[in-house]
C-alpha cells in the first residue's frame, strides 16, 4: 500500500459520491441531453490519447495513438455539439412561455 | 513532494476543469440552467485537453492536430447535421467512439510500458485489462446499439443457442488472460486476446437485445465507457481522466436506474431477459382466438376530433420517424381553434429514449404547458372523449397492467383505454419495438388509421377544415 493507492481510492470515492449527487434530482425531460452530457465529457479520455500519440515512437503505436485520437475527438465535439442542439430547444420553449 | 513549473501549470488547469464539470453536470439537471451547464463542461474539457499539450510526455504535435481536426470536424459536422430523430443512435455511436478510444489508449500505453520500463505493475496491468476490456465491450456494444435504431440492423431480439454459454465462455477467457497479464505472464499477447474477445463480447451482449431496451443499454454504455476512461487514468497516472471518468460512470449508472425504474425493467432483465423472445410463444397462444380491428378514415377520425371537448394526443416513436412534429402541433392549433382542449401525454421512455418526445415536441414550439407527464394525466383518462396515439405502441399496451405472462408486465402505461375512444395513428399493424401484441388495437373503443403518421396527420387537418 503506497500513499498514492490511498489518495487514488479517495478521489474515487469522492467523485462516486459526487457523480451521483449532483444529477440525483434530476426531471425525466433532461434524462436525454443530460445522458448526452455525459457522453461528451466522457470524451475527456482524448486526453489520454493525446498523450500516447504525442510520446509515440513506434509506428505501431503511432497507428494506435493517431486512430484513438480520431476517435476521442469526434466523441468530444460531437457530443458537446449534439446536446447543445437538445438544450437549444429547451431555451426556446423557455421564451414563450414567457410571452 | 514540488512539482516543476510546467507540471504546476497542468495540475492546477486540470483542478479548474474537474470543478468545471461537476458544476456544469449540477446546472444540467435543472432545464433553466441546462444549456450553460453543457457549455461549462465543455470550456472544462477544452481547457484539460489545451493544457496537455504541455505535457512533458509530448514531443511531436502534427499527429495530434491532424487528428483532431479530422475527428473533431467529424463529430461538429455529424452533431450539426444530425436529425432531431435521429439523436438517440448518434449519442449510442458517439459513445462507442470513446469506448473505442480507451481501449486503443490502455493497449498502447501497455505497449510502452512493457517495451520502457518493464515489469509491468500489477496495479497498472489491471487497469490496463480493465481498460481494454470495458472500452473494446462498449465500442462494439454502442456500434450494435446504434445500427439496431438506426434499423440497419432489426430492432428485434437476434437470438441463437447456447448464447448465454459463449457470453459466459468469453467473459472467463478475458478473466483468465487479465489474470495472466496482471502476474506478468501473459504480456502482449494476452492483452491482444482480452482486446479481441471483448470486442466479439460487446457485440455478443448487445444483439439478443431488443430494441425497446436500447435507451437503457446506451446508458449502460455510456457509464461503461466512463470507467473505461478511468482506468486509462489510472494507466497514465492522469488525475483528471479519473475525476471525469468516475464522474460519469457514476452519474450514468445512476441515469440508468432512473430510466430502468420508469421502465420497471432492471438491469439484469435488460441484459439477459431478451426482451420479445417470450412474447412469441403469448402471441402464438393467443393466435387461436380471431381478433379483429377496426379500421377508420381521415374524415370521419376529423369528425370525433372536432366535437370532442377534450383530446389527448400521445405521441410515440411512430412521430419522430415521420417526422410529424410540425404536422401534429398544426392540428393542435385547428382543434383548439375550434375550443377543443388538447393536452399532450408524454410516457417517461416515449420514443426511443427518455425525454425524447419533450426535445421532438419543443421543435415543434408546441407550448410547454400542454405537454402533461404520465402521473398528471393517468387520472383523467376516464374523462377524456378521445385519445389520438401517434406512433405509440408499448407504453399503451394495457397488458401491461392486465397481462402477467406479457414480458412488458408490470410496466407503468399511459391508461389511454379507459377513454370514452381510442384512434391509434399507426403504419401498419405490425408490432412495437418490444416486439409484442397489443391488446389495446383489438379494445370495442378503438379504431386505427393506418398510415404515415406525418401524412395521416396532414390529412386530419385538412378535413378538419372542412368539417
Amino acid at each position: 500500500m503506497t500513499r498514492e493507492i490511498i489518495l487514488a481510492i479517495y478521489v474515487v470515492i469522492l467523485a462516486i459520491f459526487t457523480g451521483y449527487e449532483v444529477i440525483s434530482r434530476v426531471p425525466s425531460i433532461l434524462h436525454t441531453p443530460l445522458m448526452s452530457a455525459t457522453n461528451a465529457i466522457h470524451g475527456i479520455v482524448l486526453l489520454g490519447a493525446i498523450i500516447v500519440l504525442g510520446a509515440a515512437d513506434t509506428t505501431l503505436l503511432r497507428v494506435l495513438g493517431f486512430v484513438a485520437v480520431v476517435l476521442g475527438a469526434a466523441n468530444v465535439f460531437g457530443g458537446f455539439v449534439v446536446t447543445d442542439r437538445m438544450l437549444e430547444m429547451f431555451k426556446k420553449k423557455a421564451k414563450e412561455e414567457v410571452k | 513532494m514540488t512539482l516543476a513549473p510546467v507540471e504546476s501549470i497542468i495540475e492546477v488547469t486540470y483542478l479548474v476543469a474537474a470543478v468545471l464539470l461537476i458544476v456544469g453536470l449540477k446546472r444540467l439537471s435543472s432545464p433553466a440552467t441546462a444549456r450553460s451547464g453543457n457549455r461549462l463542461a465543455a470550456v472544462g474539457v477544452l481547457l484539460a485537453l489545451l493544457v496537455t499539450l504541455l505535457d512533458q510526455g509530448v514531443v511531436s504535435y502534427a499527429g495530434i492536430i491532424i487528428g483532431v481536426i479530422i475527428g473533431g470536424g467529424i463529430g461538429i459536422v455529424a452533431g450539426r447535421k444530425v436529425q432531431m430523430t435521429a439523436m438517440p443512435q448518434m449519442v449510442g455511436l458517439l459513445n462507442g467512439l470513446g469506448g473505442g478510444t480507451a481501449a486503443l489508449v490502455s493497449l498502447a500505453e501497455y505497449m510502452r510500458l512493457a517495451r520502457d520500463a518493464p515489469p509491468v505493475g500489477p496495479g497498472e496491468s489491471l487497469s490496463v485489462a480493465l481498460g481494454t476490456a470495458i472500452g473494446a465491450v462498449s465500442f462494439t456494444g454502442s456500434i450494435i446499439a446504434f445500427a439496431k435504431l438506426q434499423e440497419l440492423l432489426s430492432g428485434k431480439p437476434h437470438q441463437f443457442p447456447m448464447q448465454r454459454i459463449l457470453n459466459l465462455a468469453f467473459a472467463v477467457a478475458i478473466g483468465v488472460l487479465a489474470l495472466l497479464l496482471i502476474t506478468g505472464t501473459g504480456g502482449m499477447p494476452a492483452l491482444w486476446g482480452i482486446f479481441v474477445l471483448a470486442l466479439a463480447l460487446g457485440a455478443l451482449l448487445v444483439l439478443p437485445i431488443g430494441g425497446g431496451d436500447m435507451p437503457v443499454v446506451i446508458s449502460t454504455l455510456n457509464a461503461l465507457t466512463g470507467m473505461a476512461a478511468a482506468f486509462t487514468g489510472f494507466v497514465l497516472h492522469n488525475q483528471m481522466l479519473v475525476v471525469a471518468g468516475i464522474l460519469v460512470g457514476a452519474s450514468g449508472t445512476l441515469l440508468t436506474i432512473l430510466m430502468g425504474r420508469a421502465m420497471n425493467r432492471s438491469l439484469a432483465n435488460v441484459m439477459f431477459g431478451a426482451f420479445g423472445a417470450t412474447s412469441t410463444a403469448a402471441a402464438g397462444a393467443e393466435g387461436g382466438i380471431p381478433r379483429t380491428v377496426r379500421q377508420t378514415t381521415a374524415e370521419d377520425t376529423a369528425i370525433a376530433l372536432a366535437y370532442a371537448r377534450n383530446v389527448v394526443i400521445v405521441p410515440g416513436y411512430g412521430l419522430a420517424v415521420a417526422e410529424g412534429q410540425h404536422a401534429v402541433r398544426e392540428l393542435s392549433q385547428e382543434l383548439e381553434k375550434r375550443g377543443v382542449d388538447v393536452k399532450f401525454a408524454i410516457h417517461p421512455v416515449a420514443g426511443r429514449m427518455p425525454g425524447h418526445m419533450n426535445v421532438l415536441l419543443a421543435e415543434a414550439n408546441i407550448p410547454y404547458d400542454q405537454l402533461l407527464e404520465m402521473e398528471q394525466v393517468n387520472g383523467n383518462f376516464g374523462n377524456t372523449d378521445v385519445v389520438l396515439v401517434v406512433g405509440a405502441n408499448d407504453v399503451v399496451n394495457p397488458a401491461a397492467r392486465e397481462d402477467p405472462t406479457s414480458p412488458i408486465y408490470g410496466m407503468p402505461i399511459l391508461d389511454v383505454d379507459k377513454a370514452r375512444n381510442v384512434i391509434v395513428l399507426k403504419r401498419s399493424m405490425g408490432h412495437g419495438f418490444a416486439g409484442i401484441d397489443n391488446a389495446l388495437f383489438y379494445r370495442d373503443r378503438t379504431r386505427m388509421l393506418f398510415g404515415d403518421a406525418k401524412r395521416s396527420l396532414t390529412e386530419l387537418v385538412e378535413a378538419l377544415k372542412t368539417v
